[in-house]
C-alpha cells in the first residue's frame, strides 16, 4: 500500500520539481494581492486603528496560495484523464484509494511547498512571524492543501473537461478565497456574512494560520485543527468514493 | 488457482453487452480465447472493438453478460483480473513529463512487481524494446514509435499472461511497425502470452493473427483464421474478406484523438 500511494506522491513532486513556470505562476497572483493590497490599503487599515495590513494578510495570502495549487491538483486529474496517464492507474490492480490518496498527498505536498515558498516572499516584503508557531503553521497548511486537494480531486472525479472544472472553480474557489476572512477580520460582520464565513473551511485555516504566525485568532486553535481535520476527512472519502466510481 | 493447461480457455464471453443511453455499442458477443492465441479484433470504427477491451480490462462495467479472464470474473475479482493482463490502450497513457524508466518505475510499483527484480526486468524489456540508452530522457521528446514501444515494455513489466494491443501500430512508420510485430510474436512464442489485438491495417492483422474476430456494429459477424475468412469470402486478402462482410460503406462516429492520429498517419504516408 504505502508503496503505491508513495510512488504516485513522488510522481506529483517530480512534476512540479521540473516544472518552473508552474512554481512561478502560481506565485503570481497571491504576490499581486500582497503589493497590491498590501500596500495599497495598507495606510487606511493603519488609519483606522488595525495596525499592519501586510502583517494581517500575509497568512491569508499564504492559505490562498495553498487552496489555488491545491485545487489544480483537480485539473491534473482531468488532464491525466485526457492525456491518457489515468487509465494506466485505473487498471492497476490495486485499490483506487490507495491511488487517490497518493494523488491527494502528492498535491498538498506541492501545496505546502508553494505556501513555505509564499510565506519566504512575505518575509522578504517585510511580513514578520512568530518563529515558535511554525510547526503548528505547518500542520494548518498541510490540511488546507489535503482538504482542498481532495475538493479539487472530487470534482476532477466526476468532470471530463477542464472547461467545466474551471468554470466550476470560479464560482467555488473564488468565494472560499475572499469569504475567508483572508482579506478582513471575521469580527463584526453583518450576520449572514458572518454565517457564510463560518461555514466556509478555509476560513479555518486562515484563522489558524494568523493565531500560529500572528498570535491573533478568531476561533481559537483548536477549533480550527478540529475543523479542517473533519472536513479533510469527509472531504478525502468523497473523493475515493468518486475515484473509485471513474469509468473511462 | 488458473489452469496451466497450454488449451486453457483465457478470456471466456458470454452474451456481452454495453449500452452508453440508448446507443448499444456492444451486443450481446460471445467468443473464446485460448492460451498462448493471438488473436486480432477487426471492425470499423465504432464498432465496438474498444469498448469491449475496456470491459475486458475493467475500465467499463457491462450492461450485461459475462466475463471471465484466466478463469476470473473481472466485476467480483477486478484486482486479480488486473494482475493477470497487460494493455497498450489506442491513445497514449505515458506520462510525458517523466523519463521512460520513471514510466515503468511506476508502473512496477502499482502493478507489484517485487523490488528486487524490478530493476532487472526494467532493463530486460528496455534493451529489449531498444530504449535502454535513452531511459534518461523525458517521454515527451520521444517519437511516436519510441512511445509506442514504451508502452509495450511497460504494459509486460508485470509479466502478464494476457496483452491487450488496441490499435498499437497507429501512426507508426513501416519500419517501426515491423519491429513491433516481431517483437510481439517474439513474447507469444517464447513466454506464451496470449495477445488480444485490434488494428486498421489488416495485412497486419494476416501476418500476425492466428484468429481473426470480426465485430460490426456491436455484432460479432465472423471468426476464423484469415484462411478461413478468405476462402468464406472469395476474397484473396484479408482486408477483401473484411470488406466483403462489413461493407464498403463509411462508418460514422466522434473524432477522437485517435482518429487525429490516424488523420496525421495518413499525411505522414503522402
Amino acid at each position: 500500500m504505502l508503496n503505491v500511494i508513495y510512488i504516485l506522491w513522488l510522481r506529483q513532486l517530480k512534476r512540479y520539481m521540473r516544472s518552473r513556470a508552474r512554481v512561478i505562476s502560481s506565485l503570481a497572483q497571491p504576490l499581486l494581492y500582497l503589493l497590491g493590497m498590501g500596500y495599497g490599503l495598507g495606510p487606511v487599515f493603519q488609519k483606522a486603528g488595525m495596525g499592519s495590513y501586510l502583517q494581517f494578510i500575509a497568512p491569508g495570502l499564504i492559505a490562498m496560495t495553498i487552496l489555488f495549487t491545491s485545487v489544480f491538483s483537480g485539473i491534473e486529474l482531468i488532464m491525466d484523464r485526457q492525456f491518457g496517464f489515468l487509465k494506466e492507474t485505473l487498471v492497476a490492480p490495486v485499490p483506487r484509494l490507495w491511488i487517490i490518496l497518493g494523488r491527494i498527498l502528492g498535491g498538498a505536498t506541492v501545496a505546502l511547498l508553494q505556501g513555505l515558498l509564499f510565506l519566504l516572499v512575505c518575509l522578504i516584503a517585510g511580513y514578520r512571524w512568530q518563529a515558535l508557531g511554525t510547526l503548528p503553521a505547518f500542520l494548518i497548511m498541510a490540511e488546507i492543501g489535503i482538504l482542498f486537494c481532495a475538493l479539487g480531486s472530487a470534482i476532477g472525479s466526476v468532470l471530463s473537461d477542464m472547461q467545466g472544472f474551471q468554470l466550476i472553480m470560479g464560482f467555488l474557489v473564488m468565494p472560499l478565497f475572499f469569504l475567508s476572512g483572508a482579506m478582513f477580520p471575521l469580527s463584526n460582520l453583518p450576520k449572514p456574512l458572518t454565517l457564510l464565513t463560518s461555514l466556509d473551511p478555509l476560513s479555518y485555516g486562515v484563522d489558524g494560520l494568523r493565531h500560529c504566525l500572528n498570535g491573533v485568532a478568531h476561533f481559537g486553535l483548536a477549533t480550527d485543527l478540529l475543523v479542517l481535520s473533519l472536513v479533510a476527512a469527509a472531504l478525502v472519502a468523497l473523493s475515493s468514493y468518486l475515484f473509485s466510481r471513474i469509468q473511462v | 488457482m488458473s489452469d496451466q493447461s497450454p488449451n486453457q480457455c483465457m478470456i471466456r464471453v458470454e452474451n456481452l453487452t454495453k449500452m452508453f443511453g440508448a446507443f448499444t455499442a456492444v451486443r450481446d458477443i460471445s467468443f473464446e480465447i485460448q492460451r498462448a492465441e493471438i488473436v486480432a479484433f477487426l471492425g470499423p470504427n465504432g464498432a465496438g472493438k474498444t469498448t469491449t477491451i475496456k470491459m475486458l480490462t475493467t475500465l467499463l462495467r457491462p450492461t450485461s453478460g459475462r466475463m471471465q479472464l484466466d478463469g476470473l470474473d473481472p466485476a467480483l475479482q477486478p484486482n486479480e483480473v488486473r494482475s493477470r493482463f497487460g494493455i497498450v490502450f489506442q491513445d497514449p497513457s505515458l506520462d510525458d513529463e517523466l523519463t521512460a524508466q520513471e514510466n515503468m518505475e511506476i508502473h512496477g510499483a502499482l502493478f507489484k512487481v517485487p523490488r528486487h527484480t524490478r530493476a532487472a526486468r526494467i532493463e530486460k524489456l528496455l534493451r529489449l524494446f531498444e530504449l535502454w540508452d535513452r531511459r534518461r530522457e523525458p517521454a515527451k521528446r520521444f517519437s511516436g514509435g519510441m512511445r509506442r514501444r514504451l508502452e509495450i515494455a511497460r504494459g509486460l513489466l508485470h509479466t502478464p499472461r494476457i496483452l491487450f494491443l488496441d490499435e498499437p501500430t497507429l501512426g507508426l512508420d513501416p519500419q517501426t511497425r515491423n519491429q513491433l510485430w516481431t517483437q510481439v510474436r517474439k513474447l507469444n512464442e517464447e513466454e506464451g502470452v496470449t495477445i488480444f489485438l485490434t488494428t486498421h491495417y489488416m495485412e497486419e492483422a494476416e501476418r500476425v493473427a492466428q484468429r481473426v474476430l470480426i465485430i460490426d456494429g456491436g455484432r460479432i459477424i465472423a471468426q476464423g483464421s484469415p484462411r478461413e475468412l478468405n476462402e468464406r469470402t472469395g476474397a484473396q486478402t484479408l482486408e477483401g474478406a473484411f470488406l466483403a462482410l462489413t461493407g464498403t460503406t463509411i462508418r460514422e462516429e466522434e473524432f477522437s484523438s485517435a482518429d487525429r492520429m490516424r488523420q496525421m498517419a495518413r499525411v505522414w504516408r503522402r
